[in-house]
């Protein structure tokens, strides 16, 4: 037992070490985030390991891109660690943490929202507050225009995160093979639909992030009046707000593509079901996403904007640094240049990417604002009308409650 | 050789160690989680709590009853039809044409076959492609769950696929110390029928050779992650890929529960094989009622043809699946039911391209590294052990524990030392962790070439004044050329099929272009994933090439040799 006591001991000192370990005294062996030439200096050389979603080939070629850039900017490497689930990277940084390692830790940066950053930033795995809002490109985003850069699934980021690109769940049809007046024109009515139509609707499984908003659309469709989703739900609450939404999802799953018994694993996988007449109805979580898929040749021409005009969930993604991230200052140099407009510009594109911009485009200098205005906006991208107003994401306490209940009625039975 | 020096001795035990080391504080470093004991994540005491949270986990009979299923179905299929193709075909020209089918099979990674099989037979695959709409009247694909059904039918079909060949090649190592013909002739005189005759007579002693084969095979299938990702159910799934999954969950007290997981998958494995030995006996007591009946089915030429034409369709369709593949990366747009794409494009390959580097050379290092240190303490190993005497049992043993042991169950407990030690990510512990399976599969391959090699070559050379160091490596060592490259190949192909120990201990940080291919499974963009798996087939596709030509090519003026 001796080897198990030494390791005991080693662990509880490390345990203790992490526990003690001063914000401030870390910062006076790294450069402060308001130190910027100290920090382009202290990047050279860094290989920055980005965490980051990887299921969609578009935006991978993006963050390729990224990595170029960066290295010429910069001489800062991007290593794309790509992740099927975000919560990939935080089980990876929590097991860092309990073990000890507190200052070269494996994971950089962090494509991240909703409640994988509230599970950092409540476990204190995130690099000093308000380093995102100190970053030389933050006066160029829209805090007022868009109020989720700041806020993310209702909880405050207190700059511990930095804004990378807009959300807003958005659905669409081949017209080819169906006309919108047929179709539903809010979440709520799918059910009925899909009586007459079975089979031709589904969603990703949650905990993939569209699959999960589905279910928060649909909710912020049914919840009663009364009950505010903003606040953390209860044990109250949650059955109350979320009886009607599962009573149609009881009553839709029969009546789902596969009878439910399958989902696709994100949204990329529903592009294919669509191009193939399999199902009627896709989604995603950028506006732009058809028109890019029509671009890449996974979709047909005929793929069109389906109106919801009750509006759909919009929200903002973020990037974070952890605590114990082993090339900070390349992290913070990428974050930064994230928010350039050059990055931005070439995000939105749809023939990259399509993903909405988090700037003030009109405050920016001149040559930018041309060319944000000269970006084709795409043929299935739809207008600010067609998608109809933004919902405000829930607390995110809900979505870890929905998922669980999720789970448990429809994996268990199988 | 007499002799022992400390030296030789360490050398021998030098693969054993590289083998057992591993496994064994893997072994130990998930038991001790599993019973709530991980210092570093705030578990201090033993308890048993991890498995009552393991207990309460929603599905969990399903996952266990599907990895039980799953194991068992598979290798009675595979099994099946490789033993009705021996019987069929033992001793005929067809046999030797077999091998040179289902020796490149073996190299494809086990991804790869699995989407290969996946793009042939979902709804919208090249199969109803193909039918649809002349012969179907379909314009859309049916609405059929095929890949992932619940009872993991696919799943299981799609490991028959790639179990069958590897038994098939089992059986052709093992089979030249068999008295085909005499017992085929013996059997032919008494009236029994061609098939009937192999399996009274010969097939209990070759099954009892391929035995640890095909345990082998039961616990792959039972524990096996990357295909049932790609094939299997996934409401729920298969019980060691929900293991995977909760081992990279953020709520740190899963990891707990992962390792409870990983006991209870070894409990399942284990069960899987006790079910298996009783099905041993059953299938023994029929067989011996049918031959004290003195059943001879002598007219056999349909059942015979049956049994050499499945295992050929299998082959067929995983080379069809590949087909599939390469019709799928080079596709522009293809909506069903198009037999074929509507334009060609070469987009897929360019995006992929830029991201392809990476993942390339790590697989190619792992492989190249594994293979060749593997390949060493092999012939270390058959080079120092006395001549003449036969493995013994425990060396046996260890060579199969990493085959016969579910992956999870050692490899939780490996990724928490790699994690401790900081070295997980590294290319050391990664190649380390491949070594642990490459390892048995060489010696596997070369310990029968190594004693069927004739010793009297090296004994007249040493008579003619060589030592016996030069005696080895100018005699023994090129004349074992034909066997070394076929091992480094099959050597080399692990380590390329390798998902749970890159994941694992190569921390996503040292990404393959299996890992990435698995990874791309959830996306389900045909066209990627048709480019991964094909790049991820064709450096061992190319191994065996080399490994089937050099020969050819360094012994063109030895006619003895080149056979």
């Amino acid at each position: 037992m001796t080897v198990g006591k030494a390791w005991l001991s080693t662990a509880l000192f490390l345990v203790g070490l992490v526990a003690n370990l001063n914000p401030a005294l870390a910062e006076n062996k790294a450069p402060s985030v308001t130190d910027w030439p100290a920090i382009e200096e202290a990047a050279k050389g860094q290989t920055v390991q980005w965490n980051a979603w990887g299921g969609a080939e578009n935006i991978n070629a993006y963050i390729d891109w990224v990595g170029d850039r960066m290295e010429a900017l910069y001489g800062v490497s991007v290593n794309h660690v790509r992740l099927s689930d975000t919560a990939e990277a935080v089980s990876r940084v929590i097991a860092e943490k309990a073990a000890g390692r507190i200052d070269d830790g494996s994971v950089d940066l962090i494509w991240i929202n909703g409640e994988n950053f509230v599970a950092m930033k409540e476990r204190g795995l995130l690099e000093t507050p308000g380093w995102a809002t100190a970053l030389p490109n933050w006066e160029y985003v829209d805090v007022e225009g868009k109020p989720t850069v700041v806020t993310d699934f209702t909880v405050a980021t207190d700059g511990l995160e930095s804004p990378w690109g807009m959300a807003k769940l958005t659905f669409w049809h081949d017209t080819a093979r169906t006309a919108a007046a047929d179709l539903p024109a809010s979440a709520k009515e799918i059910a009925a639909w899909l009586k007459d139509n079975p089979g031709r609707f589904t969603y990703p499984a949650p905990p993939d992030f569209v699959g999960s908003t589905f279910l928060k659309q649909l909710l912020a469709e049914t919840a009663p009046k009364d009950i505010d989703l903003s606040q953390p739900a209860t044990d109250e609450t949650f059955p109350a707000a979320t009886k009607a939404m599962f009573a149609m999802l009881d009553e839709m799953r029969p009546n789902l593509w596969r009878s439910g018994q399958r989902h696709p694993e994100n949204y990329p996988a529903m592009k294919a079901l669509l191009a193939d007449g399999e199902i009627d109805i896709l989604f995603a979580f950028n506006p732009g996403e058809a028109s890019s898929g029509i671009a890449a040749g996974e979709l047909p021409e005929t793929v069109r904007p389906l109106p919801f005009p009750g509006g759909t969930l919009g929200n903002s993604h973020f990037v974070a640094v952890p605590f114990n991230a082993a090339n900070r200052e390349g992290a913070l140099l990428l974050a930064n240049f994230l928010i350039s407009p050059e990055a931005q510009i070439r995000k939105e594109n749809p023939e990259i990417w399509g993903d909405p911009t988090v700037l003030d485009v009109a405050s920016l200098p001149e040559d930018d604002r041309k060319a944000f205005g000269a970006l084709p906006l795409g043929v299935a991208t739809p207008s600010p009308a067609e998608t109809g107003p933004v919902l405000v994401e829930p607390h995110g306490s809900w979505q870890d409650r929905l998922e669980a209940e999720w789970e448990k009625r429809y994996v268990v039975g199988g | 050789m007499r002799q022992r020096a400390p030296l030789l001795l360490i050398s021998s035990g030098l693969a054993l160690a590289v083998i057992a080391l591993p496994v064994l504080a893997g072994l130990a470093g998930t038991v001790l989680p599993a019973f709530g004991y991980l210092p570093a994540l705030g578990g201090r005491t033993l308890s048993l709590e991890p498995f009552h949270d393991l207990l309460a986990t929603p599905g969990l009979n399903d996952s266990i009853r599907l990895s039980l299923v799953t194991g068992l179905a598979a290798a009675l299929i595979s099994l099946g039809l490789a033993g009705a193709f021996t019987a069929a075909a033992a001793g005929t020209p067809v046999f030797e044409r077999m091998r040179r089918l289902l020796a490149p099979l073996l190299a494809i990674p086990h991804a790869a076959a699995a989407f290969a099989f996946a793009f042939l037979i979902v709804p919208s695959g090249l199969i109803l492609r193909f039918l649809s709409p002349w012969a179907t009247g379909l314009q859309r694909p049916p609405d059929v769950l095929i890949v992932g059904d619940p009872a993991g039918l696919s799943l299981i079909a799609g490991l028959v696929l790639k179990e069958t060949p590897f038994l098939i090649l089992l059986i052709l190592a093992a089979l030249p110390q068999m008295p085909v013909a005499r017992s085929r002739q013996l059997a032919a005189s008494l009236g029994y029928g061609r098939m009937t005759g192999f399996v009274f007579l010969q097939w209990q002693p070759l099954y009892r050779q391929i035995r640890l084969g095909v345990l082998a095979v039961i616990a792959f299938s039972s524990s096996v992650i990357d295909v049932a990702l790609i094939l299997g159910p996934n409401l729920p799934a298969p019980l060691s890929v929900r293991l995977a999954q909760w081992m990279v969950d953020p709520d740190l007290s899963l990891r707990f529960t992962a390792s409870a997981g990983a006991i209870l998958q070894l409990a399942v494995t284990l069960a899987a094989i006790l079910l298996w030995v009783g099905l041993e006996r059953v299938g023994a007591t029929i067989l011996g009622v049918m031959r004290e009946r003195g059943l001879r089915l002598a007219r056999d030429r349909i059942p015979r043809a049956v049994a050499i034409g499945l295992p050929v369709a299998t082959a067929s369709f995983l080379i069809a699946g590949f087909l599939a593949l390469f019709l799928w990366c080079c596709a522009g747009f293809w909506p069903f039911p198009d037999t074929l794409p509507q334009d060609w494009t070469l987009r897929s390959w360019r995006t992929a391209w830029p991201r392809l580097g990476g993942p390339l050379a790590t697989t190619l290092i792992a492989a190249f590294a594994s293979a060749f240190i593997g390949m060493v303490l092999v012939v270390l190993r058959l080079a120092t052990r006395p001549v003449g005497r036969p493995a013994s049992v425990l060396s046996q043993g260890v060579m199969w524990l990493p085959l016969l042991l579910p992956q999870v169950g050692f490899l939780f407990g490996l990724q928490f030392l790699a994690i401790r030690t900081g070295t997980d990510g590294s290319y050391a512990a990664l190649i380390l962790s491949h070594l642990i399976f490459v390892l048995p599969y060489l010696m596997i391959t070369m310990q029968d070439a190594w004693a069927a090699f004739d010793p009297r070559y090296e004994r007249v050379a040493t008579a003619l004044g060589a030592s016996r160091l030069r005696a080895f490596f100018r005699v023994r060592l090129p004349m074992m050329m034909n066997a070394l490259l076929a091992a480094f190949a099959i050597g080399f192909a692990v380590s390329v099929g390798q998902y749970l120990s890159t994941v694992l201990i190569g921390a996503g940080r040292l990404p393959t272009l299996t890992t990435e291919a698995v990874a791309l499974a959830a996306g389900d963009n045909r066209r990627t994933i048709a480019v991964y798996a094909l790049l991820q087939t064709l450096p061992p596709l190319i191994l065996f090439a080399i490994a089937a030509i050099l020969p050819a090519l360094l012994w063109r003026n030895r006619r003895a040799m080149a056979a």
